[in-house]
């Protein structure tokens, strides 16, 4: 068999072993727990922001941040997060715990090849993306902001 | 009060069904959404776009990654006006280190405390 014939019939393979996402209800399942996220980090910092009359919104928003960054950090660790990602989508990867288990997830998954090489390296194969791609647009915004 | 939740709700539920209309559509990687709307997040706010956003839903334009990314680029814009050009380099880190630093620790004593299980769908 020509290997076009071969590359053809693999990538036919391929797509019927993708798994479908059906269009409709997951759009609705991320809208709304993303939804739900957001408002529980609104709670959380109106909670912060009350029960401290001193604390600036800037410092209550990042406290709730990194409350939300836990917690989602915890229930990947139960293993409660993959089941929520599967069930909402986007409404779990796009708000920050989505950047949590990016971190989370594979730790726990490359701990078997290794604390140092396995769990730390791995760590990064998600976010490292992410911060190295944000630090770089965030210094061409720096140099252009200088500029005018 | 209200009012404000729902806010929060829409747009940010709105954020993330854009994400995942962009899962769903176009085949790319959760991976290279993130990365994208850090991005977008960015460059919003140095076009001075995404305060606005925030102003109007709070939580709800802050918790989404964008929010990441918006501080990235706030950071610096800040840390220009007080170190001058040092700031370039030091003000996207310097106002995103809680939220890194949390997740990097959080996650290595969860990776320490937990085995990962086997997926079952």
């Amino acid at each position: 068999m020509d290997q076009d014939k071969l590359n053809e019939k693999y990538n036919q393979y391929v797509q019927a072993k993708i798994p479908k996402t059906k269009n409709f209800p997951s759009l609705f399942n991320s809208f709304w727990v993303g939804g739900l996220i957001c408002c529980i980090g609104q709670g959380l910092q109106d909670g912060l922001m009350a029960l401290f009359p001193t604390m600036s919104l800037e410092v209550a928003g990042t406290w709730m941040l990194i409350i939300l960054i836990v917690l989602a950090s915890f229930l990947t660790g139960i293993g409660i997060f993959d089941r929520i990602g599967v069930f909402a989508g986007g409404g779990t990867i796009v708000p920050i715990t989505g950047f949590s288990n990016s971190i989370t997830s594979p730790a726990l998954e490359f701990k078997k090849e290794g604390i140092i090489f396995g769990l730390c390296v791995k760590m990064f194969t998600v976010a490292g993306p992410v911060i190295v791609n944000g630090i770089a647009v965030s210094i061409i915004i720096g140099i252009i902001y200088l500029l005018i | 009060m209200l009012l404000m939740y729902l806010k929060v709700f829409l747009v940010g539920g709105l954020i993330c069904t854009i994400g995942q209309l962009l899962i769903i559509k176009t085949n790319i990687t959760s991976s290279r959404i993130l990365v994208l709307f850090v991005v977008i997040g960015a460059i919003l706010e140095g076009l001075n776009l995404y305060q606005p956003i925030v102003d109007f839903a709070g939580a709800g334009a802050t918790v989404p990654i964008v929010g990441f990314g918006r501080s990235l680029a706030k950071g610096v814009i800040e840390a220009i006006r007080d170190q001058g050009v040092l700031g370039i380099l030091t003000g996207g880190l310097t106002a995103t280190a809680g939220g890194i630093a949390a997740a990097v620790i959080s996650a290595y004593i969860m990776a320490l405390i937990f085995s990962s299980r086997t997926k079952k769908y």
